[in-house]
């Protein structure tokens, strides 16, 4: 059975590993090989790792960086930050990371997605959606440069062309529920999963693994992100990198295989 | 020595620090002459079908891994795309494959997927491997490998199947003859179970 995806996403900034809340406040967690190390041993689904900086400063990607990281991984790497052309989305697949993820670009300049799709396969182009809801209402939309730039053009809409143009996965990342742990935006969750015919993943909001649960019981098998639930600990957010066991996330699914 | 193919495709460091890491001898090639010496090879591979052969192609390294493999019955290990392009052919390219195992490479059926039906099928999923494969030695309980795919191997033969797994229908996802194995999945991203099986394959 497939089973659904937990996934750490970290971000980087000035080579090392930080966490926001909505979006500002970046806060030190630590450094990004370390972190990799001790998420292999943790057995962790997936990792995505995502540079806030590149983007707004207009930086090349961290190749050096990601070469390191992509050689300690013993999980599947998804990397965002910075990417422009299908250059860079080559050389990224290149180093060994697994998929690349494209949010900004996929905005002012989708064919990069048409492109990157046919130089390395749909399955390795992740298209990441920063979106917040409109006011009073469920209509949600994408922002872009870290949440500073509404777009307003509406997540399905821009969902539906990337994955036309052959994005093979959708993350869509709720700005205002970063780093509240919470929980995750449902409504968002609904809508995106319904609307797509290729993997979404949900980021922004957890605070415990109950908060997955819930994302497991309502949409089954999805791929669920969370960035402060598996670095922070206790009301005091002390940076401890954690994660479920192998057997705290199959009993996560027991809801999940009665459905099936 | 394992010596794994980089021809720019796929995380041959990722493997060269497994075996490393279970002391297994393992070298990378990055052209012909880094070959000699090889007695097992592994062949990674992300991305589409005809850009992979067109990297090996292009690498100067297939007129020698073909002698290898096809004359010198040197034990092969085609992983993801690697795997692929070890049929004739794949819905996603023009180009010929290396044609070592019977079989087309399909694209998954939309229709037979589970609603909604979506591609990739991406994430953690069973492995269930036939009785007695030694390559699945010590996996044949409770097995789980990352799978990141749109296309499948189809075998023209049942006897090239090694294992399976299910996406809406059974698919195979490990595929062998005689020295050549395949598999869908990333062993070098599967954690322990991934680690097993390449053990498994250095000591064939």
């Amino acid at each position: 059975m497939l089973r659904p995806r937990i996934i750490p996403s970290l971000l980087v900034q000035d080579k090392g590993l930080v966490k926001t809340v909505g979006f500002s406040n970046p806060k030190y967690v630590g450094d990004p090989i370390n972190v990799v190390r001790i998420f292999n041993e943790k057995l962790v689904d997936e990792l995505a790792i995502y540079d806030i900086d590149a983007t707004v400063r207009g930086h090349e990607p961290d190749y050096r960086m990601l070469e390191n990281l992509a050689v300690e991984s013993r999980m599947p790497l998804c990397y965002g930050g910075g990417v422009k052309t299908v250059e860079q989305v080559k050389t990224i697949i290149g180093l060994g990371i697994e998929k690349v993820a494209i949010s900004s670009a996929a905005v002012s300049n989708p064919n990069l997605i048409a492109d990157a799709a046919e130089a390395v396969g749909s399955q390795s182009v992740v298209v990441v959606l920063d979106v917040k809801p409109r006011p009073r209402g469920s209509v949600y939309e994408v922002w872009t440069h870290n949440g500073k730039v509404n777009t307003k053009r509406t997540m399905l809409e821009v969902a539906a062309e990337a994955e036309k143009l052959g994005a093979g996965e959708i993350v869509v990342n709720a700005i205002e529920k970063d780093g509240q742990m919470k929980g995750y935006d449902l409504e968002l969750a609904r809508q995106i999963n319904a609307a797509s015919k290729v993997p979404v993943t949900i980021l922004g909001g957890a605070g415990s693994l109950a908060h997955i649960e819930e994302l497991i019981r309502n949409f089954g098998v999805i791929g669920i992100a969370a960035g402060s639930l598996f670095v922070f600990k206790g009301v005091y957010r002390a940076v401890l990198v954690n994660y479920p066991t192998i057997k705290e996330r199959d009993q996560l699914l027991q809801g999940l295989v009665q459905l099936a | 020595m394992i010596t794994i193919i980089n021809y720019g495709l796929g995380n041959v460091q990722a493997f060269a620090n497994l075996y490393k890491r279970m002391s297994v001898p393992a070298k990378i090639a990055t052209g012909a002459t880094d070959l000699d010496g090889a007695t097992k090879l592994i062949l990674p591979g992300v991305g589409a079908f005809d850009h992979a052969i067109e990297l090996l192609d292009a690498s100067g390294m297939r007129e020698v891994v073909d002698d290898l493999v096809m004359n010198r019955k040197v034990p092969v290990l085609g992983v993801c795309v690697g795997m692929q392009i070890l049929a004739g052919s794949s819905d996603e390219g023009k180009l010929a494959g290396l044609g070592w195992i019977e079989g087309r490479v399909r694209r998954f059926d939309e229709s037979r997927l589970p609603r909604p039906a979506r591609l990739p099928h991406m994430g953690w999923n069973d492995v269930v491997p036939k009785n007695g494969v030694r390559l699945f030695e010590g996996l044949e309980q409770d097995s789980r490998f990352y799978f990141l795919h749109s296309y499948y191997f189809d075998c023209a033969s049942n006897d090239n199947v090694l294992a399976t797994s299910e996406y809406g229908m059974a698919f195979n996802c490990a595929v062998g003859s005689n020295n050549i194995y395949g598999v869908q999945f990333h062993p070098e991203k599967s954690h322990n179970y991934g680690m097993r099986l390449l053990k498994n394959f250095a000591e064939l």
